[in-house]
């Protein structure tokens, strides 16, 4: 790696990260047709780190390869190439026997409370279970430990003997808190923790994360889709798009001054109940590529607005732009408040957008160079 | 677009559309509309007592939690209930014709010509055995018995055309399973607006997709609105879809109405503590980052065990301030200082405005 990309993943800080990703990749080998074999890019190529406390959000689209890389953070996929540092170790591949003892720091919580809670057993036991299975003897004993944790995450602590289905949706997913929360995790992989939620049961589970994060010094990878919720968890943020990371930067550098078009794309599309009307936006033409065939050079050129020849041929590095910590990864970056961006040109096509399908082995997807770009403003 | 001039009218017989001025004569009026289901558990009233109009070109906003009633209210105007499970009861006057009660037939010949759904999954909304374009023109002929099997196919194509599908002729012969998600509620759009239906019901129809592909269909819709004049009921949890694309907002809260007005009033004024509180529940992209949510205490009721009175009084920070008239009487949903504004809450309405002006108002989006 460079150092100007090692500078860029690595904000200027005392701290040792907690986490230190590097060149993180996973491809899935798929079946294409009757002999074809080709790979899935999934993740491709990411830097990051965590320091102590810290929380760190990747958001993106379905496909863009959020879910992936927090499953492999916690080991539940092994990574193609790349590597895992965490507290000093590199974790990448790490065996069963190793990884016992690093479970204890590293947590994860999914996003359907539903599936995720071993329906025929009490949440006690579920609690419990990350105890057990590690051998730890809480003082006070398990059930007092188990207790504690339902009190912490605001359930009732004289349930502990209730099944997970006489539970709304919302305290399932304070049982799975509790649960990830039981060996004192050092940094929790959240993936998508409220997205399942009624809004006023999501601004609860928020909450609670949040006051979790600041009383227990947690640090956390948030994986979300909704910016708004990420904003308001997250103090830096990773934009990822078909396996790479666009943009990286503290939460209000990509909120207010996001330099990369996609970024700025993504927050202009979200419907805000601050604003009244459609409002200007810029509206990004077709869907997000394949990643069986992910376009040549930067990934986000056929459905930029921005993009020149020099997109094609060559791949943007994450590379810091306006000192600090924020790094862009994009030939033509947008400088200025998001504000700005609504006065960038048309692009006009006669032939009216055309979308990208990005169908997975259909075969017969528009190259995507006749995407456009309309900007609306009201 | 510009494709819009080769497609051909839906209903040649039509008479053109009216000029509709704001006030007069909705599409769609729905009054006291109750729908009832027998369970085993005991009865689920799962929509109580709800009014509402929409009229052509205009889209009215039902926005609730899980269980608050809005996509039963919307099937019951398509009378889409088995009428051996669910009582339905009220009126539904769409076009000037009272549905409840109607028979079958009768509502399934306006189905999908003078009103037609939206769903929130196309992919289990389309089948996945018959041709996209099949579909839609099957949907076509349906209501067109004379028109021949080519005429559907160009108006199919036609169709996917108008709803910014490339190659729609190419388009026409794949299966749902190679489009993807976005064409696939494009596709379903198309579908429905296939036969010009003056009443087009939205359930969440962007839920499952991502942001930038939500903001192509949301875009496209109100372009679609813009042309055909109709009216359009967009169900949805989220209020920011919501505060984009609606004129006025009906809020639902345990299978009635809490609260309904048009979108700057409900949104900008509101004067329901359900609303409050979904508003200030809501995380912004504007604002104070790092201020605390304020969340509703609680969890949604249960309809088959509604709490009695106003059945928001136990999540209510503000129901002790009736004596006992929140937990004893339900609140009838009456006008609230302006015009068209409508609230059901025991508060008196110069301690709502204060209320909200000074506890409400300082907090999450409502500021």
């Amino acid at each position: 790696m460079s150092p100007v990309e090692e500078a860029a993943a690595r904000p200027v800080t005392e701290t040792e990260p907690l986490l230190r990703v590097r060149g993180l990749t996973k491809h899935f080998p798929v079946r294409t047709g009757f002999r074809g074999r080709s790979l899935v890019r999934a993740v491709d190529g990411l830097d990051f780190d965590v320091r102590p406390g810290e929380t760190l959000g990747l958001v993106g689209e379905s496909g863009c390869g959020k879910t992936t890389t927090g499953r492999m953070l916690v080991r539940l996929l092994e990574p193609t190439v790349g590597t895992i540092e965490f507290d000093g170790r590199d974790i990448t591949h790490a065996g069963r026997r190793e990884l016992r003892p690093l479970r204890q720091d590293l947590q994860i919580i999914f996003q359907d409370p539903y599936a995720s809670l071993n329906p025929r057993h009490t949440v006690g036991r579920i609690i419990a279970m990350p105890l057990q299975v590690n051998g730890i003897e809480p003082p006070g004993g398990v059930k007092a430990r188990v207790q504690e944790l339902l009190e912490i995450v605001g359930l009732n602590p004289e349930h502990y003997n209730r099944y997970p289905h006489e539970f709304s949706g919302g305290q399932r997913q304070r049982i799975g808190i509790a649960r990830a929360l039981a060996l004192r995790p050092k940094l929790i992989v959240a993936d998508e923790p409220v997205s399942a939620l009624d809004v006023s049961i999501q601004a609860q589970v928020i909450n609670l994360l949040r006051e979790l994060q600041r009383d227990l010094g947690l640090a956390f990878v948030f994986i979300a889709h909704d910016l708004a919720v990420v904003r308001h968890f997250c103090q830096r943020v990773a934009v990822m798009y078909l396996g790479k990371i666009v943009e990286i930067g503290d939460r209000d550098d990509i909120y207010e001054r996001p330099q990369h078009p996609y970024t700025r794309a993504l927050l202009s599309a979200i419907p805000d109940v601050t604003r009244l009307g459609p409002g200007g936006r810029i509206r990004l033409a077709g869907d997000v590529p394949t990643p069986l065939d992910p376009p040549s050079g930067c990934r986000f050129r056929t459905r930029c607005w921005k993009a020149q020849d020099i997109c094609a041929a060559e791949e943007p590095a994450l590379v810091p732009r306006a000192g600090g910590g924020q790094a862009t990864a994009c030939h033509f970056p947008e400088s200025g408040p998001v504000a700005a961006a609504t006065g960038a040109p048309a692009v006009a096509d006669d032939a009216g957008p055309v979308a990208d399908d990005g169908t997975a082995g259909a075969g017969a997807a528009d190259d995507g160079s006749g995407t456009t770009v309309e900007e609306v403003s009201k | 677009m510009g494709r819009s001039e080769s497609v051909p009218s839906g209903r040649p017989d039509r008479p053109a559309v009216p000029e509709q001025r704001s006030g007069e004569d909705p599409y769609l009026r729905v009054r006291d509309l109750r729908v009832r289901f027998d369970t085993e558990d005991g009865v689920v009233r799962a929509v109580d007592g709800v009014s509402f109009a929409v009229e052509r070109g205009r889209t009215l906003g039902i926005v609730g939690e899980s269980g608050s009633g809005k996509s039963v209210t919307s099937l019951a105007v398509l009378g889409l209930h088995n009428p051996k499970r669910a009582t339905i009861t009220g009126e539904i006057f769409v076009g000037g014709r009272q549905l409840v009660g109607l028979p079958e037939e009768e509502v399934r010949r306006l189905r999908g010509r003078d009103m037609a759904m939206i769903f929130q999954d196309p992919l289990s909304a389309l089948h996945p055995y018959y041709t996209v374009g099949k579909q839609i023109a099957e949907a076509y002929r349906v209501h067109h018995p004379r028109a021949g099997k080519r005429e559907a196919r160009q108006r199919a194509v036609d169709m996917l055309g108008r709803v910014g599908i490339p190659q729609p002729a190419r388009r026409f012969d794949q299966y749902p399973h190679e489009f993807s998600g976005g064409m696939r509620q494009r596709a379903m759009i198309a579908m429905a607006l296939v036969n010009d239906p003056d009443l087009l019901i939205a359930d969440e129809p962007t839920t499952a997709l991502d942001v930038t592909v939500q903001a192509q269909i949301l875009d496209l819709l109100a372009d679609l609105q813009a042309e055909f004049h109709s009216a359009i009921i967009m169900i949805t949890h989220d209020l920011g879809v919501v505060s984009q694309v609606a004129d006025d907002v009906l809020v639902m809260y345990g299978g009635r109405a809490v609260e309904h007005g048009s979108v700057e009033q409900v949104l900008r004024r509101p004067q329901h503590p359900y609303t409050w509180g979904l508003l200030s529940s809501v995380p912004s992209l504007h604002g104070d980052a790092d201020a605390d949510l304020v969340p509703i205490r609680g969890n949604p009721p249960s309809l088959i065990n509604l709490p009695s009175g106003c059945a928001f009084h136990p999540r209510c920070r503000y129901a002790d301030r009736n004596g006992d008239r929140s937990r004893t009487e339900v609140p009838e949903l009456r006008p609230a200082g302006e015009d068209g504004h409508q609230v059901a809450c025991h508060l008196a309405a110069e301690e709502r405005t204060r209320l909200y002006r000074e506890e409400v108002a300082q907090v999450g989006v409502a500021r």
